[in-house]
């Protein structure tokens, strides 16, 4: 019988408590294993070179020397991993960006890497690495990447989605389009019309902990994997292809996690590290340096995007309309077409278009970043509503309030909404006392909304009970966020048992079925989908057991409270039992006790929130200051309050750091300035106020306990509530993120000076 | 018979077509009929396409009824972090 996820309103004993996570005095004593922290016996060390310029051809790679470097077992370049993609563009790709075969197209774009005894001699033997490069002219901004005269990265990329089909090639990959009625008809119907162009520089996820991997490849041809990683299957899946392994023959491990955020969905060194232990013999390890994960991971993308909105004197929005320019790094993906899509979400709009250009420049290759795209395209429209909120005199939560979708709304990217949330968000922000809270001199007050989709996905899960009644949870996604409490606590809900009896554990992909990444807010609502159905497989059989102990028929069997219970007319004597009493029956009742659960988790439901932020600007420096920061989002059912206002405050924060100093800076030589946390400026405790949190619990419908996802619209407000709270500060509108000291006084002077 | 709004990149593989008519119980059976009207649109399916059913996504579940009088649009299959 399949499994009904429809939501049922039950009472919690266990869901909704706030327990100790099971991984929390590992991580605070240091004895936790991330990426880095696991070695094989033999191992070498892995190191990769890059390119240091932004665009060239290879001309020739001569290893020779390095590879007769004393201590060094292996060189491998592009000819190591030939390419096995078979036509898949996608995957060529990643290949292409792991390791450049003709082109480097970035400033840190691996083009060889080698396999030592030890660190020095890996460095020395990189040294000794010939290359002769023909240098390109090269193209890092979004804007200038778009001109006809702009370097042209791909002589084979033809802007996609318009027709005619562009008779030459550009930069632009592909152009998307959203929306619906008659935009030009919309403005007409305006009162009042603000128009404004905006730019966000490229930002990094900022994760603590670099990438890290130990390979090991056998001559049998079975393969192991040690890796941190948002998602173990997916890197099985993508490095068996690349590689050409078997997929089952190929065990990947995913460590403990310090930070992803969507910056570890992807591959980079792994193929590499795979790639080196094949030729050595020998298991090597790679672990990123903190110029590496700038120079060539995956940062979100740099923006240019125009926002038009017009309304009437009473506050309705006639029309929107907005054009986006997402930089993708070397390679078309779709992040413009996701801010097109996001962009005016949060709005029940009569008339609305938004056009998205995936535009490709000399960077590292676009990454997701916690709901990726979606953040920029927020800060643009958000601002205009805001200026426009200030232009007919209106309240701007007010203005939000009158113009919010809701259910039975024409969504801007096409489906009609069923029940959404924004509302009570916009309605629990207007309530709130910071909204009532005094403002001093150089402050000011900004409030923005954010939308999210979120998704589900392949989920696979055991539950195993153990000889003495305990219960073992081996879940598939990786844990980002705390979920292995909130799993426990769910099994201990199904159960009837108490959360201490449940160890949640995170298999690997030989021991478990395939599970997609923890990414789109999936882990929690799919996972936790997975172990109320593994858990109420398990419960079946203990009934059974049960049943067979008392020698009664199966309907007879109840289970209450942790306990199966013999029911009807007959059965009433009969003292009930534990699972630690059916547990120490098994071997002679059937066996080892387990539930399992595969199921595809779709219905995710879609997702907003609403973020208020007080700020205060030094007028001398152009210093800004959070001073008060409140987020209001929905969490359908928060399974562990603690982690849920975690995602919440970890969103704002990023996106404190992103609106208000975080940006690659690019010199003139194409290559990345400030690859390192002194230059490249993340938020510090000292840096943030206490970030308070509203969790709402609107049930979703498509969940039995109601769960939402709540790990990425957090950082979808940031932006733009920051960028309204620095523009009523300084009283000019601010339009380029981040708004770090200097660009906020030259935005003051440039006002003053008209 | 369900009507089935298609998204733009999705729409120019099938001819300019932005309504389709389809006689689909599920999912599985809508892909496959438009793979078969439009032979065009195989490629995005076999990349994946998102299905928003009454406002709900549905990005796996080809097993998923296609209710009649639902709204049905196609959409991309999004990426997240």
């Amino acid at each position: 019988m399949g499994f009904d996820p429809r939501y049922t309103n039950q009472r919690f004993k266990s869901v909704g408590t706030r327990p100790i996570r099971p991984d929390g005095v590992d991580k605070v004593t240091g004895r936790a294993r991330y990426g880095a922290d696991f070695n094989m016996a033999g191992q070498l060390v892995g190191r990769i070179l890059r390119s240091p310029h932004a665009h060239a051809v290879i001309r020739r790679i001569d290893t020779s020397k390095a590879a007769a470097l004393s201590g060094v077992k292996a060189v491998i370049t592009a000819a190591d991993l030939p390419d096995l993609t078979a036509g898949d563009s996608g995957l060529f790709d990643i290949l292409d960006n792991c390791m450049a075969r003709t082109k480097v197209f970035y400033d840190g774009h691996a083009i060889a890497a080698v396999a030592a005894i030890d660190v020095q001699t890996a460095m020395a033997a990189l040294a000794l690495i010939e290359v002769e490069y023909a240098v390109l002219p090269h193209v890092t901004d979004v804007d200038a990447a778009m001109l006809g005269s702009a370097p042209l990265l791909h002589e084979t990329v033809f802007t996609g989605g318009v027709e005619p089909r562009p008779a030459t090639p550009s930069n632009v990959a592909n152009r998307s389009q959203y929306g619906h009625g008659d935009v030009e008809a919309g403005f007409r119907e305006a009162d009042v019309i603000v128009a404004r162009a905006f730019k966000t520089e490229q930002t990094h996820q900022g994760y603590i902990e670099p990438h890290a991997c130990v390979a090991n490849v056998n001559a049998d041809g079975t393969s192991e994997l040690w890796v941190c990683t948002q998602g173990h299957f997916v890197v099985r899946q993508q490095c068996a292809a690349l590689l050409g392994l078997e997929v089952s023959k190929l065990r990947v491990t995913s460590s403990e996690i310090g930070g992803g955020f969507g910056g570890k969905t992807h591959i980079w060194a792994e193929p590499v590290a795979l790639a080196l232990s094949r030729k050595a013999g020998r298991p090597v390890k790679i672990v990123m340096s903190r110029e590496e994960v700038f120079r060539a991971s995956g940062p979100t993308s740099a923006t240019s995007i125009d926002v038009k909105i017009g309304v009437r004197k009473d506050g309705t929005i006639t029309a929107a309309a907005a054009e986006l320019r997402y930089s993708c790094g070397p390679y078309a993906g779709m992040w413009a077409e996701l801010g097109a899509m996001t962009a005016f979400a949060c709005y029940g709009l009569e008339h609305v278009r938004s056009v998205g250009y995936e535009v490709l420049v000399n960077r590292p290759k676009t990454a997701a970043y916690r709901a990726p795209s979606a953040p920029m395209a927020a800060f643009a429209v958000e601002s205009v509503i805001d200026e426009l909120a200030q232009k007919i005199g209106m309240d701007p939560v007010a203005l939000r309030v009158m113009n919010a979708a809701r259910e039975g709304t024409r969504s801007s990217y096409g489906p009609v909404f069923g029940p959404i949330g924004i509302g009570p968000t916009l309605e629990a922000a207007r309530n709130h006392p910071h909204m009532k809270a005094p403002l001093g001199k150089n402050q000011g007050r900004g409030l923005a909304c954010g939308f999210w989709f979120n998704f589900g996905g392949q989920t696979c899960t055991d539950l195993n009970i153990g000889a003495d009644g305990t219960v073992t949870l081996a879940v598939g996604t990786v844990d980002v966020g705390g979920s292995r409490a909130s799993l426990s606590l769910v099994a201990a809900e199904e159960l009837g048992i108490d959360y201490a009896q449940v160890q949640t554990v995170i298999a690997d992909t030989a021991t478990l079925g395939y599970n997609d990444m923890t990414d789109g807010s999936r882990g929690t609502f799919s996972s936790s989908m997975a172990t109320i159905s593994a858990a109420r497989n398990a419960i079946a059989v203990m009934r059974g057991r049960a049943a067979a102990m008392w020698a009664i028929p199966l309907e007879d069997v109840a289970w209450q409270d942790g306990h199966a219970v013999a029911t009807g007319p007959t059965q009433g004597n009969l003292a009930r039992l534990s699972i630690r009493a059916i547990a120490a029956a098994a071997a002679t009742s059937g066996g080892p006790i387990a539930g399992h659960s595969e199921l595809v988790a779709d219905g995710a439901g879609v997702s907003f929130a609403t973020h208020i932020c007080d700020v205060e600007v030094d007028p001398e420096t152009g210093a800004t200051r959070v001073l008060r920061y409140t987020v209001v989002q929905d969490a359908g059912k928060a399974v562990h309050p603690t982690y849920v206002e975690g995602q919440y405050q970890g969103g704002a924060a990023q996106g404190i750091g992103w609106a208000l100093n975080e940006e690659y800076v690019y010199g003139e030589d194409g290559r990345l300035q400030n690859a390192g946390f002194l230059d490249y400026r993340v938020p510090v405790c000292s840096d943030l106020p206490m970030i308070d949190t509203q969790i709402l619990e609107i049930p979703n419908p498509n969940h039995p306990y109601g769960v939402r996802g709540v790990g990425e619209t957090s950082i979808v407000p940031p932006l733009g509530a920051i960028a309204n709270a620095v523009s009523h500060a300084v009283g000019v509108r601010m339009t380029h993120i981040p708004m770090s000291p200097p660009r906020i006084l030259a935005t003051m002077e440039a006002a003053q000076a008209g | 018979m369900v009507a089935v709004t298609l998204w733009g990149s999705l729409s120019a593989a099938a001819g300019g077509a932005r309504t389709i008519e389809v006689e689909a119980a599920d999912i599985r059976a809508l892909f496959r009929v438009l793979a078969q009207r439009y032979p065009g649109t195989a490629p995005l399916i076999a990349r994946g396409i998102a299905v928003s059913i009454d406002g709900v996504l549905y990005r796996d579940t080809w097993s998923k009824d296609l209710p009649a009088g639902a709204e049905i649009f196609l959409l991309p299959r999004i990426a997240g972090g």
